[in-house]
């Protein structure tokens, strides 16, 4: 694994573990609350839609489409190497679940708003054990699907 | 919203001060501090055994470097300032936010006198390895930093830097309205030229289309010319009662409006629409205060800690309707200095913004907007009716940081 990128990895807890270790077994997980079904990101006790505290991680379908995107052409870290994309991805579990990650697999003129992706991780070994970033590409499960806008 | 109390305007600007500003001038930051401190005192016509009050953005940090220093105990104990109220702080609208609060403590009576200030010495503390250095977790090979808080979300992703954050948000306004590359550039352009006439300004030589086009690109659709440069300088100002009026050295500049609204989410990526930030909610709360209108204003120093920010700022002031920005300032007549007086323009970033005149950080627009209506800004000095502007507004902050005040000495 010595010629992976570097990373700047995030400090695993009880309270994002499901989301940065659930790529072991192939799931971007994020909560979930049992009473309403809201998706809940980045992790917090209580749901934010009926303030129930019963919420737990849920494998997510992992496939949405880019809401905006931006090629990095500045080299940030030594072994980090642009150009890379970096992205926020939406997923089509619900709207407004997103996160920020970046568009891999794909050179980076062919990133395109509304593309359609799907989640794709890398495993980075870390002392107290590895995590898996989710990094997204392109989807080729489905077709482009009509740009919708963001009210 | 409807609002019944308008307590800002208890509250007035009475004086302000500057030190030295420069690229690398290795500073003590203290000194700084209190050169712009004293000055901001005197120009108020005011002794510091006045100042009751205290008042700072981000409060002492010690990363990243260069970005603070010097917090309220230092100057305090510098100063032998005998406080009744005092804040610092980071988890504010934006720099300026340290300044609404130092209205809200004049406005309640916990004070009468509060020097504000804001220090920065980033350039001499990011040194010759420019600003990759201030990179969290940098330095390859994964040393001991492990990200958490909203850092964790971004720094696996090699996006530490703002500039990949509010790329993404240019970049969308670019797709959605149709904004491009030479619209956002008058941005800078316009900046360089009114740094051109100031004095203080760090970068003072003219800048061309084409300069812009050529340089090197930092996180699409931003280039280096984007970028607000690091400096090294401190920004103070006094906020007063009102009633301390006829104490002062010349007659204050009044605060018509505040907006400090944050109505959604608070997050660089999870804001509901991030092609207006968090921008949007304050400037629509100071214009709920207040039956002055856009087309009154002569002068907008607006945060350009990126380009795009100061378009999104002109968009949410309402000076063009959202999405029209990029037209709105194609060509620079309408933000040029000279069109204060116009129907339809405002005479933008007077003393060339962070872009040209250096990352002050929120405190030099106000400091701007204060020393214009004054008339007090010589050569780059905007003249409305062959006088002063007197309606002006200063904002500071982007993504989810903002704050704007609406200024006035009519
Ligand atoms: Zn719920």
């Amino acid at each position: 694994m010595s010629e992976q990128p570097f990373r700047v990895l995030p400090a695993v807890t009880d309270d994002n573990e499901h989301f940065w270790r659930g790529g072991e077994h192939g799931e971007l997980r994020f909560l979930r609350c049992a009473d309403c079904g809201t998706w809940i990101h980045p992790p917090q006790p209580r749901c934010p839609s009926c303030w129930s505290t019963d919420v737990a991680p849920q494998a997510s379908s992992g496939r949405g489409r880019i809401l905006t995107y931006t090629i990095n052409r500045q080299p940030w870290y030594p072994g980090l190497d642009p150009p890379y994309v970096v992205a926020i991805v939406e997923l089509d579990d619900q709207e407004g679940l997103r996160l920020t990650t970046n568009i891999v697999n794909v050179d980076p003129d062919d990133v395109d708003f509304d593309q359609r992706v799907r989640v794709t991780f890398e495993e980075y070994p870390d002392r107290n054990g590895s995590v898996w970033l989710p990094f997204f590409e392109p989807d080729p499960g489905v077709g482009d699907v009509p740009a919708q806008e963001v009210s | 919203m409807t609002w019944t109390d308008i307590g800002e305007r208890r509250a007035v600007v009475s004086g302000v001060g500057q030190s030295e500003v420069g690229r690398r001038i290795y500073p003590d930051p203290l000194g700084l501090t209190l050169d712009a401190c004293i000055a901001a005192v005197e120009h108020a016509g005011l002794q510091l055994s006045d100042i009751d009050g205290l008042a700072t953005y981000p409060g002492n940090m010690n990363q990243p470097p260069g970005f603070s220093g010097v917090g309220i105990t230092e100057v305090h104990d510098a100063l032998r300032l005998e406080l009744n109220w005092f804040a610092g702080g980071l988890e504010l609208p934006g720099q300026l936010g340290s300044v609404a609060n130092a209205v809200a403590a004049v406005a309640t009576g916990l004070c009468r006198h509060v020097l504000c200030f804001r220090t920065v010495w980033e350039a001499s503390a990011q040194g010759d390895a420019g600003r990759a250095s201030v990179t969290m977790g940098g330095g390859g090979g994964g040393g001991g930093f492990r990200a958490s808080s909203f850092m964790q979300w971004t720094l696996p992703f090699g996006a530490p830097s703002a500039a990949n954050w509010i790329g993404m948000m240019a970049n969308l306004h670019f797709h959605r309205y149709g904004t491009t590359r030479e619209q956002l550039a008058w941005i800078a352009l316009n900046s360089r030229r009114n740094a051109e006439i100031n004095p203080k300004a760090i970068y003072r030589t003219p800048m061309s289309m084409q300069d812009y086009l050529d340089v090197r690109m930092i996180s699409d659709p931003l280039c280096l010319y984007d970028c607000d440069v690091p400096a090294d300088g401190s920004t103070a100002v006094i906020i007063s009662r009102a009633e301390s009026a006829g104490d002062l050295a010349r007659p204050p500049v009044r605060i018509e409006a505040i907006g400090t609204a944050l109505r959604g989410r608070p997050s660089w990526d999870q804001f509901d629409d991030l092609t207006t930030m968090a921008l949007r909610d304050a400037a629509l709360m100071m214009w709920e205060r207040t039956d002055l209108t856009a087309e009154q204003v002569h002068i907008a120093e607006l945060y350009d800690g990126f380009s795009f920010i100061t378009l999104a700022w002109l968009e949410a002031f309402g000076f063009c309707a959202q999405g029209e920005g990029g037209a709105f300032i194609d060509g620079g007549t309408r933000i040029a200095r000279e069109a204060a007086q116009t129907p339809g323009s405002v005479a933008l970033n007077t003393h060339g913004g962070q872009l040209s005149a250096g990352r002050l950080h929120g405190y030099g627009f106000l400091h701007e907007a204060c020393v214009q209506l004054w008339g007090e800004a010589g050569e780059r000095q905007v003249s409305v009716d062959g006088g002063p502007p007197t309606i002006g507004i200063a904002a500071a902050g982007g993504g989810p940081l903002a704050a704007a005040f609406l200024l006035r000495t009519d």
